[in-house]
């Protein structure tokens, strides 16, 4: 299969085979008129298999979201056809908005204008929780 | 300003300055009733709660301040859908510090996020109640002479216990503390609490659901009441409710220096025949609660 180059745009390598769908909808890409490629299960060396996706523009990640979703991912800024940076990303601190409290006690649950945001408290077991009750993220 | 929403924030160094300070209250109280003459504390209660509020309020008025607040979600704007944040920047105005319990699990952490002025939480659904915990400490700390080489039983619901999860984050600080878990199957302790508190601490601990097996071995037993508004099902709490009882008898082969203490309010999980026993320590232990809250509100108004 043949994806062609992009010009000027973004490529997300080395997700985690299967994780492409959710990186796709949490950095809301279906919102974008640019043309965006998702492959999945693409052949990988170091890997076996990984997803990539493919966005013909230059946007704002959230890249929170991402380190959120895959931390593992590798973004690669492309300008005039080439490789103009490459980023790796770290597992965030701290997520704002990417996933809301599933605990019905929480006060996030009654008060929809305020932000859900989970703190990373086990880098290790990258789990988080919620700031205000602290209930871990599922 | 600071606030005290979670009582791991405060160090064992502030601990121990709450609880010197809270002593020296108890020995001199002339001393401070003026220490906030013109201040003002607001008790904002969402959730009603006699002790809780009486003591902020109590401890307020001892220190020479004035009160003012609502104890009932039903008597505030929130009934008409005010957020927990307007609230707070209302009575901002109103008042230099503010004392809040609240059914849902992080408003005050909310309320402290959107005001200058020092917010304690007094108690956040099943989530936190430092000002509790406070109280337990200043309690041991009197009847025992100090925090180490104890052994605390923790007996009931350690499930939705906030003030059980919180006496163990405060006490696994201290030196040769072991903590014996006694609770039915369906209310053992969390296991992020057990984690994070005790099993990366290596801290020394026992899970069991006999009281009878243990009881001789507590310097402090510190039992909790099954709550009805933690449960969604009616036929569990029922089912739960009278798994622990405290009896005169149990109490029989318990050590003679043994402490007991209940947050309290207690339904039928202490027997009312234990109360003449001078082991019992909760109706002290609620005394005690404004002590410390008089030492904790003249911390964060930085009175001295």
């Amino acid at each position: 299969m043949i994806i062609g180059q992009i010009k000027d745009g973004i490529v997300l390598d080395h997700i985690t085979a299967g994780k492409g769908m959710t990186l796709y909808n949490i950095l809301g890409l279906d919102k974008l008129d640019c043309q965006v490629a998702l492959i999945k299960n693409a052949e990988s060396s170091k890997m076996g298999r990984k997803d990539i996706i493919k966005i013909d523009k230059v946007i704002d990640l959230n890249l929170d979201a991402l380190g959120y979703v895959d931390p593992g991912v590798t973004v690669n800024i492309i300008k005039d056809g080439k490789l103009a940076k490459r980023q790796n990303i770290d597992i965030p601190k701290r997520i704002v908005n990417i996933i809301k409290c599933k605990n019905p006690r929480c006060i996030t649950t009654v008060e929809q204008e305020l932000s859900n945001i989970f703190v990373l408290t086990d880098k290790e077991n990258r789990v988080y929780r919620c700031l205000y009750c602290e209930s871990k993220a599922k | 300003m600071r606030s005290l929403i979670d009582i791991r924030e405060l160090s064992v160094d502030e601990i121990d300055e709450l609880v010197r300070v809270a002593n020296d209250i108890i020995d001199n109280p002339a001393k401070y009733s003026e220490k906030c003459k013109g201040k003002i504390l607001a008790t904002l209660f969402f959730e009603p709660s006699t002790r809780t509020r009486l003591s902020f309020e109590s401890a307020m008025l001892s220190l020479g301040g004035n009160v003012i607040g609502f104890s009932d979600s039903q008597n505030s704007s929130a009934s008409k859908g005010e957020s927990v944040a307007d609230t707070t920047k209302i009575v901002s105005g109103y008042a230099d510090i503010i004392a809040m319990r609240h059914p849902k699990e992080g408003a005050p952490l909310v309320a402290s996020l959107n005001t200058d002025i020092p917010v304690i939480n007094a108690g956040d659904g099943g989530h936190n109640h430092p000002t509790q915990t406070l109280t337990d400490l200043l309690t041991i700390n009197r009847e025992k002479g100090g925090f180490d080489n104890l052994t605390i039983g923790l007996c009931g619901d350690l499930k939705f216990g906030r003030t059980v999860h919180s006496l163990i984050s405060a006490m696994s600080r201290y030196k040769n503390v072991k903590f014996i878990l006694i609770s039915p199957d369906e209310l053992k302790i969390p296991d992020y609490i057990k984690q994070t508190e005790l099993e990366a601490k290596n801290l020394k601990y026992v899970e069991t659901t006999s009281l009878d097996d243990v009881i001789n071995e507590l310097d402090i037993l510190y039992m909790t009441r099954v709550q009805r508004e933690r449960f969604f099902n009616e036929q569990d709490y029922i089912r739960l409710r009278d798994s622990y009882i405290l009896t005169p008898k149990k109490l029989e082969s318990a050590k003679d220096d043994l402490i007991v203490m209940h947050p309290l309010p207690r339904v039928n999980e202490i027997s009312v025949a234990v109360d003449d026993d001078p082991r019992a320590c909760y109706f002290k232990q609620a005394r005690y609660g404004k002590f410390i809250r008089m030492a904790l509100i003249m911390k964060l108004l930085e009175v001295k």
